[in-house]
């Protein structure tokens, strides 16, 4: 028998029907509709599907979606808010930070956490934060630099 | 870091605004392959061979038809069989033959994970389950992985009865080697007789994924009438189209291909993997079926790139010209014919101009999926041995790798070997911008070592359509065929702004399905900037010949008398200052009562494709006790002709220069003895990480292509050949050891730099 | 395939000793949820033990601590006092994966999904960690070292949970973990290390543990290792006798992440620099 789950997702309460074995990446997309949210890998190796979960940074594929009830759930789109996009939105868009953009909602959605937690990262941090967010196409060189200013423009710098 | 040589000035074209699909790429709201879902959609899986090589001697699908929740199951027999027909995927030829086999094995499985049935059934957990009922008899047959093993006499045969072409007189007996080729310029005997002394190398490489993020994933709708729509995330739809009208049987204007945005493909997406087999699925239920690769499957059953084993010979004067140049490639094509040891060879020794050349390829069937393209297919693998060599050679002369190949650089003029004459190119411009970078000019470290590279990659044209329509409000839409990968809508929005003398986000750049717009060549080759913005150019340039017609009309005056200047249409000679100038929007608003709607189409074969020269310099460091090996600092200097966005450019230096270090350091194909792949997943088939990689520097070079009415040359692949060969030359300076396999894991290095001190003490 | 999350340990405990089919305890997923759309496993009921409050709690105890053993790894990094006392295991913790991973992986889960190469482990044994079980038989306890027994094989028996560790009394860190992966993040370690030392006001060696990972068919406690150390300031001359031990306890395989001749080399490498940095914390207090 299927699972009843309520949990609120960018701030909506939401409900939706799910099997133990669907996680919480395959409710966001198939019960919910929701597919900013992407599946690389299924197995938690790219960071693609990245949300946050409880305000932590989490892989929605390694989550079951029966755990997500009465959690809050974060995803890539609720980062806007109505007209206006988060800096670290803009800063990709300024910087040229995405090419295909498959792994662009799982890097933002990594960044926030990050700049959440550490509003001054150096380089090296930011490096290593988004590790598990893999991107073929840009080399990271530019994701990082947008990291950064974005990161300096939220400080006020 | 956004250096640029020699920048030509635009008012928009060369500047960095946003691109116009950027608010949805950024949000989540664009819809990638697996993003779109059909009401009442079926799920596809396939059923994969667990055998690298066995004869299917019979599928039984009664026990999986009879599931609840089964629509339908197909095999081979639902495929008619192809006759022999090349035709091109991409930069590669692909065999109408092979395509059919690929999609759906026939006689034999030939690579762990080879398609040998599907279902489509209501729900994800039916469809496992269906395929857990597919009875299949394997007649379990030797298989042979290795490029070198594939070539000896008593290896399992691939293909029943295949005899080697280009080989005169021909073999009497099958082999693995579907093909041999030869580029021959001047006398290498004689080059090597004039040389002071002579380098010999053997390199090896391990096969490689294009690693994009997103799995194939198509939805397939079929209706009882025959039209199809199908919705794919792909590099080429038209190609996809031809591809399934002709496994199918239909007519190709009953299949309607819709692009969705693709999350990567850098050649691997101009095949068709799902696709047949989706609208076959959905032909038998006429329910829309939707199917998406695993990350496994994508590993195991898309199309890598080759492995390869490479030989090569150079003479070189004391003075540094290089006498002859000679190589022998010999590349894995997977299951069926058609690797890219052509380019390869093609490639090998692009950047010399030299007077003697012979290069031979090998084309060598294996256990292995049959290869696709990948980013300069065959082009990293042959220069990476060949840019090893000249380091070497530079070393042995105590010359400055940069001035060596100064000494010998391909320019204007130069005949390559592989037939035509350069027209203007970059490569001196590259070597010279290298040789005055700040990265070239910085100290080293303690276990630290540098190296340079050159590479090169051809570009090509090809057939593109673009439609322009001018609105009423003099605002324009841009319908283009080729996917945009990262960047193209925004410069061909650029292009067209450019020429129609209009703000940029007045141009709303989108990629039409294959019902609305002619026909569209791949996104591949580095063609999508080049071919789509001269297509876009000559639609905008039909336009304001239309528009200036119209404007001719309504003045009575003739069309010879009007003129287009600074985005205005005005009366010229006899009749300058009569009449009121007008601009493109003045002219839409009327365009209804003057003769109709205005529309600009570009419909070419785009020529006059140029090459793109680079040259890399890395910097890495050595963990003298465990082989890692570090890139500390990365410079990509290439030839962009004229960067329409810098920003994009930069991007795909940048993108190619990170895929050759993965390339270089970790990424391999590892299989077991049993020949299955053993690392199909993004934890041990380990491409680079954030952090992994420095900053990464780009230098600009504009040397522009006079065939282009911007001077674009293609750039996205020139900018993975290089990297292979400038971090091995690295390597060298930081451990002392010249490497000869690929990738340079810390075993490998370890192990080389122990037996060197052995060797030394 | 069926989902319980009881609130307290025994009842969880018993739904697992009750099933007969396959049951699996869920803590972080990071392993388990892999496995089971591989297909390796294929449980018939899966039991959340995170709203059980022993498994999901850090606290101080004797001078020592007892963490739950589903607390994820980036919980416990956010612990300020497990930071300051822990260096080691906190950053062997936070090398799993990435930091998603570290957002719900645990020390209970990187332990008993049962693999040679876990991360935590060797930093966990050289603590001296000890795990409290519980069963349908009650509670007892087992060193770290104890738990692994082959790959996928533990020393537990059907229906036990780990419900927490304790960390051993101490007053300041001295600590480290270091591993040996090819990329820089994201990898399975291909050797791990965790070097655990207690010195002297004189600064020698009381104590030395030595946790090696990935090298053996489960991680090992090298007890040789720990006594070269004992006795010395750590000096050379003792981490190269140390550094001996570490190699000559190695049996590690040929696998697609390192050769056996690789791993017992960079084993050795590895524990000397782990041994520094312990020292290093050891001596600064």
């Amino acid at each position: 028998m299927k699972h009843h789950v309520t949990t609120t997702v960018n701030g909506d309460e939401v409900e939706f029907l799910c099997e133990t074995d669907q996680t919480v990446l395959d409710c966001l997309r198939n019960e919910l509709e929701l597919t900013g949210t992407k599946e690389g890998c299924g197995s938690g190796d790219c960071g693609a599907c990245s949300i946050l979960l409880n305000g932590r940074l989490v892989c929605s594929c390694l989550v079951l979606g029966v755990e997500a009830s009465g959690k809050t759930i974060e995803t890539i789109e609720g980062m806007a808010k109505g007209d206006t996009l988060h800096p670290l939105q803009r800063k990709f868009l300024e910087h040229a930070a995405l090419q295909c953009g498959i792994c662009t909602p799982g890097v933002l959605v990594a960044a926030k956490s990050l700049l959440e937690k550490n509003p001054d990262p150096t380089e090296t941090e930011v490096r290593y934060w988004l590790a598990g967010n893999l991107c073929r196409c840009t080399g990271y060189d530019k994701i990082i630099r947008a990291v950064m200013d974005a990161a300096a423009e939220m400080r006020g710098a | 870091m956004q250096e640029r040589v020699k920048s030509p000035k635009f008012d928009v074209v060369g500047t960095r605004p946003v691109r116009p699909d950027g608010a949805d790429k950024v949000t989540g709201r664009a819809k990638y392959g697996a993003d779109h879902s059909v009401a009442g959609q079926l799920v596809g899986k396939v059923l994969r061979s667990p055998h690298a090589h066995a004869r299917i001697k019979s599928i039984d699908i009664s026990a999986a038809t009879a599931l609840p929740g089964v629509k339908a199951v197909i095999t081979r027999d639902d495929f008619e069989d192809q006759a022999p027909e090349f035709v091109p995927a991409g930069e590669m030829l692909v065999n109408y033959r092979d395509v059919v086999r690929n999609v759906m094995a026939r006689e034999k499985a030939l690579f762990e994970g080879h398609p040998v049935a599907a279902v489509a059934a209501t729900s994800e957990s039916i469809a496992r389950a269906a395929l857990k009922l597919i009875k299949v008899d394997y007649e379990i047959l030797p298989h042979v992985i290795d490029v070198i093993d594939a070539m000896k006499p008593d290896a399992p045969i691939i293909e029943d009865g295949m005899i080697t072409a280009g080989v005169t007189p021909p073999p009497t007996t099958p082999s693995n080697v579907a093909k041999r080729v030869e580029f021959l310029l001047g006398d290498v005997e004689k080059g090597f007789k004039d040389a002071d002394f002579i380098v010999e190398r053997e390199f090896n490489t391990q096969a490689v994924h294009q690693g994009y993020i997103e799995p194939h994933a198509c939805i397939a709708t079929v209706s009882e009438d025959g039209t199809a729509d199908l919705w794919t995330t792909t590099q080429g739809h038209w190609i996809v189209r031809a591809h399934c009208a002709r496994l199918l049987g239909w007519d190709m204007t009953k299949l309607r291909v819709t692009s969705s945005e693709i999350g990567g493909g850098f050649g691997g997406k101009t095949v068709v993997y799902l696709e047949p087999i989706a609208l076959a699925l959905s032909a038998r239920t006429h329910r829309a079926v939707k199917m998406v690769m695993s990350r496994e499957e994508v590993f195991k059953a898309s199309g890598p790139t080759s492995g390869a084993n490479v030989w090569v010979k150079m003479g070189v004067k004391k003075d540094g010209t290089i006498t002859a140049g000679e190589a022998v490639l010999k590349y894995q094509a997977g299951c069926f014919q058609g690797s890219p040891v052509q380019p390869g060879c093609m490639c090998a020794f692009a950047p010399y101009d030299l007077a003697n050349v012979k290069v031979v390829g090998y084309d060598v069937l294996s256990n292995r999926p049959k290869v696709a393209a990948y980013r300069a297919p065959g082009g990293p693998i042959s220069e990476y041995a060949v840019e090893s060599v000249v380091d070497e050679i530079a070393e042995k002369l105590g010359m400055c790798p940069i001035e060596l190949r100064l000494k010998n650089a391909a320019k204007e003029g130069t005949k390559a070997a592989y037939g035509p004459k350069f027209g203007p190119v970059g490569l001196v411009e590259c070597l010279d911008a290298a040789k005055a970078s700040p990265h070239w000019n910085a100290p080293l470290g303690k276990n630290q070592g540098r190296g340079i590279a050159a590479g090169f990659w051809f570009n090509i044209g090809g057939e593109t359509t673009v439609n322009l329509q001018l609105n009423e409000d003099g605002t324009v839409t841009l319908m283009a065929g080729t996917p945009d990968i990262g960047g193209l809508r925004a410069s061909l929005a650029m292009m067209a702004a450019e020429e129609l003398k209009i703000p940029y986000e007045k141009v709303r750049p989108i990629i039409a399905d294959t019902a609305s717009l002619g026909y569209n060549f791949v996104t591949g080759g580095s063609r999508s900037t080049f071919s789509s913005g001269m297509a876009t150019v000559e639609a905008a340039r039909s336009i304001i010949k239309q528009a200036c017609g119209r404007a001719a009309k309504l003045w009575e005056i003739p069309e010879d008398a009007v003129t287009w200047e600074g985005g205005e249409i005005r009366p010229a000679g006899d009749n300058a200052g009569k009449f009121q100038p007008m601009t493109l929007a003045d002219v839409a608003k009327v365009a209804g009562k003057t003769g109709g709607s205005i529309v600009g189409v570009g419909a070419i074969s785009a020529q006059g494709a140029a090459p793109s020269f680079g040259v890399h310099i890395a910097d890495t460091e050595v963990d003298p006790d465990t082989g890692k090996l570090t890139i500390t600092r990365y410079t990509v200097i290439q030839d962009a002709g004229v960067a329409i966005h810098p920003s994009y450019v930069e991007g795909q230096f940048q993108g190619g220069a990170a895929q050759g270090i993965g390339w270089a350091l970790n990424e391999e194909y590892i299989y077991g003895s049993d020949g299955r792949l053993q690392n199909a997943g993004f934890l041990d088939y380990r491409i680079p990480v954030a952090s992994d990689l420095p900053m990464i520097e780009t230098i600009i070079v504009e040397v522009p292509n006079p065939r282009h009415p911007y001077g674009v040359r293609g750039i996205g692949e020139t900018s993975i050949v290089p990297p292979m060969a400038a971090i091995n030359a690295a390597a060298y300076g930081a451990t002392g050891v010249r490497m000869s396999d690929l990738p340079l894991s810390p075993p490998r290095v370890l192990k080389a730099m122990k037996e060197a001190r052995k060797s030394a003490a | 395939m069926r989902y319980e999350s009881p609130d307290t340990i025994e009842a969880a405990a018993k739904l697992l000793a009750s099933e007969s089919g396959d049951a699996r305890v869920l803590a972080g997923g990071t392993d388990l949820l892999v496995q089971i759309r591989a297909e390796v496993l294929n449980p018939v009921l899966v039991v959340d033990i995170k709203r059980i409050p022993e498994t999901r709690t850090v606290k101080e105890e004797d001078g020592g601590f007892r963490i739950g053993s589903a607390v994820s790894g980036a919980e416990l990094k956010e612990h300020p006092k497990l930071k300051k006392i822990w260096p080691g295991v906190l950053e062997a913790a936070n090398l799993i994966g990435s930091t998603q991973v570290q957002g719900r992986a645990s020390l209970g889960g990187n332990l008993c999904n049962g693999s040679p190469a876990a991360d935590s482990v060797p930093a966990m044994i050289a603590a001296g960690a000890v795990a409290s079980i519980v069963g349908p038989n009650g509670r007892r306890e087992l060193p770290v070292e104890d738990i692994m027994l082959a790959p996928r094989k533990l020393a537990l028996q059907k229906g036990e949970i780990i419900a927490s560790f304790k960390l051993p009394k101490k007053s300041r860190a001295s600590d480290a973990y270091l591993r040996f992966i090819p990329r820089t993040e994201m990898d399975i370690a291909v050797v791990g290390c965790g070097v655990n030392l207690t010195l002297d006001d004189s600064g020698t060696c009381t104590a030395a543990r030595v946790g090696l990972g990935a090298v053996a068919a489960r991680p090992l406690l090298v007890e040789d290792a720990g006594k070269a150390l004992v006795g010395s300031k750590v000096d050379d001359a003792a981490l190269d006798k140390m550094v001996a031990a570490v190699r000559a306890a190695c049996k590690p395989i040929d696998d697609k992440r390192g050769t056996v001749e690789f791993r017992i080399d960079v084993a050795g490498v590895l524990a000397k620099r782990t041994a520094l940095i312990a020292l290093d914390r050891a001596k600064k207090g």
